[in-house]
């Protein structure tokens, strides 16, 4: 089951309603609740970075018996280094983002911890593309 | 506690969700930075947080959060009411601080996410 979610940019207002609804697709799928909790959070944070850091994207759910699998793709000024990024507490987020209360630099580090694959590929100029899988028949 | 008893505490409103008012939580989450939340939260917690946007509904509804407790009086927008709403969240209001509204609770037997933080921690 395949399914495609457009992100607007630069509306702080509406961010997660593409996670909001996936959720509840799964939900209604009757998926477990920790592996909808699991993959929510990591697709919700991903899908603010979009946000915060791309203006917006595309993001492409497939569900199959096995795994979840969701992939977030931009046109963003891409990750300069990743290894920083990935570290807990760095952050290049806007006041804006912040006053929401995000940017706390711990988004990518909560994103790796909740799902079971994370996979980041980052061209600067070009975009960033985020692959998150969550496997449907094996303990977290 | 009850969400009804939680409510008397703190001497606050509901904004939507008052037919939850009898159902029970054990654990409280005390912050203002959602990615914090986000990182945090395990248990089955009623958030409560001073901080009025519709991302605190959104953060919440990701973590299967059920009950919000709005502190130091701020008032949501209608659009954050009908978010809650929409997501079977029960959203209140307290003119109390987030200190005094955590402590009051503490002392009425809610218990706090067991997490101590360190350097290394994330």
């Amino acid at each position: 089951m395949k399914m495609h979610y457009d992100v607007e940019g630069g509306e702080f207002i509406n961010v997660g309603t593409a996670s909001s609804q996936f959720k509840k697709t799964l939900k209604m799928l009757g998926i477990g609740a920790d592996i909808i909790r699991r993959i929510s959070i990591s697709m919700y944070e991903a899908e603010i970075n979009m946000v915060i850091h791309a203006n917006g994207g595309s993001i492409d759910t497939e569900i199959t018996p096995e795994r979840i699998h969701v992939v977030l793709q931009d046109q963003g000024p891409g990750i300069e280094n990743l290894d920083l990024a990935m570290k807990a507490g760095y952050s290049t987020a806007s006041r804006q983002a912040r006053e929401m209360g995000f940017g706390a630099g711990m988004g990518l580090q909560n994103m790796k911890r909740n799902c079971d694959e994370l996979q980041i590929s980052s061209v600067l100029g070009e975009g960033t593309r985020v692959e998150i899988t969550v496997y449907l028949n094996q303990e977290s | 506690m009850t969400i009804g008893s939680i409510k008397e505490c703190l001497e606050a409103h509901y904004y939507c969700g008052e037919e939850y008012q009898g159902d029970t939580l054990e654990y409280c989450y005390s912050c203002d930075l959602m990615s914090d939340v986000l990182a945090y939260v395990k248990n089955n917690v009623i958030l409560l947080t001073g901080l009025v946007h519709p991302q605190v509904i959104r953060t919440a509804e990701m973590l299967d959060i059920r009950a919000i407790m709005i502190v130091r009086g701020k008032r949501p927008s209608e659009e954050i009411i009908e978010m809650a709403k929409e997501g079977g969240i029960v959203l209140m209001g307290t003119r109390h601080s987030l200190f005094t509204a955590s402590g009051i609770l503490f002392g009425n037997g809610m218990r706090g996410e067991e997490i101590t933080h360190d350097e290394n921690a994330l």
